[in-house]
């Protein structure tokens, strides 16, 4: 709910998103299944955005957010031309303990590292993390990949339906610097080359389930809300619903995120591991 | 001490999916028909999932709120085509677990609730009933992990909407925070070991046992606050205050800050002080409910046996 309440408190005012020499526009994504409180109507439209779906022929047989996604391309793209918009940023709640998290899908996006950098600086000590998803597979075809940076914003713990205030003032502020850095930009402010530490996504691990798909046990209480901390060989990782611990037999210590959240029982994730490395991102500056 | 008798507690439903997105009673039930668990000593259990079009979908309801669906009136009227699912689906639990304000009835209905409200474990009944009252009395003796707390509806059975209402006594076992759709294990076990605890009780009770009488604290409904909205558009217009999310139970003074409108400014909370909770539930903001406000009192106890015949 709070990108939702965001974008319609922007839709009637947007004095707070307004910054010089930029043209920003709040926009809601789904609005059918806002109006539903659903995650979705026909099919996860955050998926929907493939060559395959934004290029298919147009037709009202095809699944709602298959339309929502070629009306978007066509709006704020098309994607991978020169007329897509520079940047969308993608507001995401999770059930997951995750805090605040930027999501990056290029670990070559220099302009996406700098600015990633200039937020977390900016709301320090509060945290922000980044979180790399550049996995071949795992990768997905996000509404926020139409545009040439894609930025993920991700907030949570908050459950679907729900409007924490907190929560709602986090993301608000996240934005804020993340316009606040792009006003900066083109002013013409170089911003020297720094480090940024992401967490890579490297796997993704499904529940137990038995043989009819119904999963046979839960994120483990010593795991759960543990996001982003080091997941051991042989630490806890599920509990049956009989009382019985299943533990992690993985190679090294992970950083597991996305942990038990909702909309991911369907898509076979229970949590999805990352490992901890440091990008470089070179100097950028307004041409 | 005064004292009350009752004839044995042997027919109990453990219901679960009643809100087919509250995941601990999906999860119970479906373990428990996997464990056959229908015979536990005195006690014959009957399971039941209550709402599966809404489980499958995960889904609070198909077409309307299966857990205000029965009052005496709804049970009643006639179905036809165009009767919604969850006012078939209510006459079919009646049927099976009632009929309600029959000797047919079971004796104890417990239906299994989750909130994302912070409310630790609550016992939610309609009318001061010993039975239940000696349950909740029995789990917070034993259950250390979270808080057990009472909150009684002061509705007449005959207007009683919910489906505990059915048997001849019945409770509904709330526990949160959880999200909608999310199975969470600390949230689970803490259901189990409150469901376990009601059965040691009700065998414990049918075999002799007797069990004290004392004081217990119980919260009573007083009344609904909703969020502040637009009044052109009716969408709300502020968010619950920090100060007040999560403390659910925790006393609610005259100038206490209720709400955060997104522009900026707290909303206090007037009138007499109270006891908030559900403080932020999903699934009320259609219903306009922000949060509910009550009183805590204490109610004696009667001690409690079986009636020996």
């Amino acid at each position: 709910m709070s990108g939702v309440t965001l974008v319609n408190l922007w839709v009637k005012n947007s004095a707070e998103i307004q910054r010089k020499r930029v043209e920003t526009k709040p926009f809601i994504t789904n609005p059918k299944a806002v109006e539903k409180c659903t995650r979705y109507v026909d099919t996860d439209l955050n998926r929907a955005f493939s060559p395959e779906n934004l290029s298919a022929p147009e037709g009202d047989d095809l699944p709602y957010e298959v339309q929502r996604a070629q009306e978007i391309n066509r709006i704020f793209g098309p994607k991978g031309s020169p007329e897509a918009y520079d940047v969308i940023f993608d507001l995401h709640n999770t059930t997951s303990n995750m805090g605040c998290t930027l999501i990056l899908e290029s670990s070559k996006d220099h302009f996406n590292l700098q600015m990633m950098n200039y937020i977390k600086k900016a709301i320090a000590p509060a945290s922000c993390l980044v979180l790399l998803n550049e996995h071949p597979l795992l990768k997905y075809s996000t509404s926020r990949s139409i545009a040439k940076h894609p930025v993920g914003l991700e907030v949570g713990p908050q459950p679907q339906g729900v409007l924490r205030s907190n929560i709602f003032e986090a993301m608000r502020v996240i934005l804020k610097h993340a316009l606040d850095f792009i006003e900066l930009f083109n002013e013409g402010m170089e911003f020297p080359p720094c480090t940024v530490e992401v967490f890579w996504v490297s796997e993704r691990i499904d529940y137990p389930r038995d043989a009819n798909g119904n999963i046979i046990a839960m994120v483990h209480p010593n795991l759960q809300d543990c996001d982003w901390e080091p997941l051991n060989p042989g630490d806890p990782m599920f509990q049956t619903f009989d009382g019985k611990t299943i533990h992690y037999q993985g190679p090294g210590t992970v950083y597991p995120t996305f942990i038990n959240e909702a909309a991911y029982y369907e898509k076979q994730q229970a949590f999805v591991i990352t490992r901890r490395e440091t990008l470089v991102a070179s100097a950028i500056r307004k041409a | 001490m005064e004292h009350i008798s009752f004839p044995p507690l042997s027919r109990v439903a453990i219901c679960g999916g009643t809100h087919g997105n509250e995941m601990s009673g999906v999860y119970m039930v479906r373990e428990m028909q996997k464990q056959k668990a229908d015979q536990d000593g005195s006690l014959s259990l009957t399971t039941v999932l209550s709402n599966p079009r809404a489980v499958d979908a995960c889904r609070r309801y198909i077409d309307k709120d299966l857990n205000r669906c029965f009052t005496e009136d709804l049970l009643s009227a006639p179905v036809t085509d165009s009767t919604p699912y969850e006012l078939r689906r209510a006459q079919e639990l009646n049927a099976q677990l009632g009929p309600k304000g029959s000797q047919e009835a079971v004796d104890l209905v417990c239906d299994l609730h989750n909130t994302t409200a912070n409310m630790g474990l609550c016992l939610i009944f309609y009318s001061l009933d010993w039975i239940t009252l000696h349950i909740y009395k029995y789990m917070k003796s034993k259950i250390t992990s979270a808080p057990v707390r009472a909150i009684q509806l002061d509705i007449p059975v005959s207007e009683a909407y919910s489906l505990e209402s059915v048997g001849k006594h019945g409770c509904a076992i709330e526990v949160g925070p959880q999200p909608g759709g999310v199975v969470r294990a600390d949230i689970f076990n803490l259901v189990k070991e409150a469901l376990d605890l009601t059965i040691e009780w009700l065998q414990g009770f049918n075999s002799g046992s007797t069990f004290e009488g004392g004081e217990v604290e119980v919260y009573t409904m007083v009344k609904s606050v909703d969020y502040p909205r637009d009044p052109t558009t009716n969408e709300i217009t502020a968010a619950i205050h920090p100060e007040l999310q999560d403390n659910d139970f925790k006393l609610l003074r005259p100038g206490d800050p209720m709400f955060l409108k997104f522009s900026g400014e707290a909303v206090k909370h007037e009138g007499e002080e109270l006891y908030p909770f559900f403080i932020n539930e999903c699934a009320y903001y259609e219903k306009k409910i922000a949060c509910h406000l009550g009183k805590k009192s204490n109610i004696t106890l009667p001690s409690a046996s079986v009636m020996k015949n």
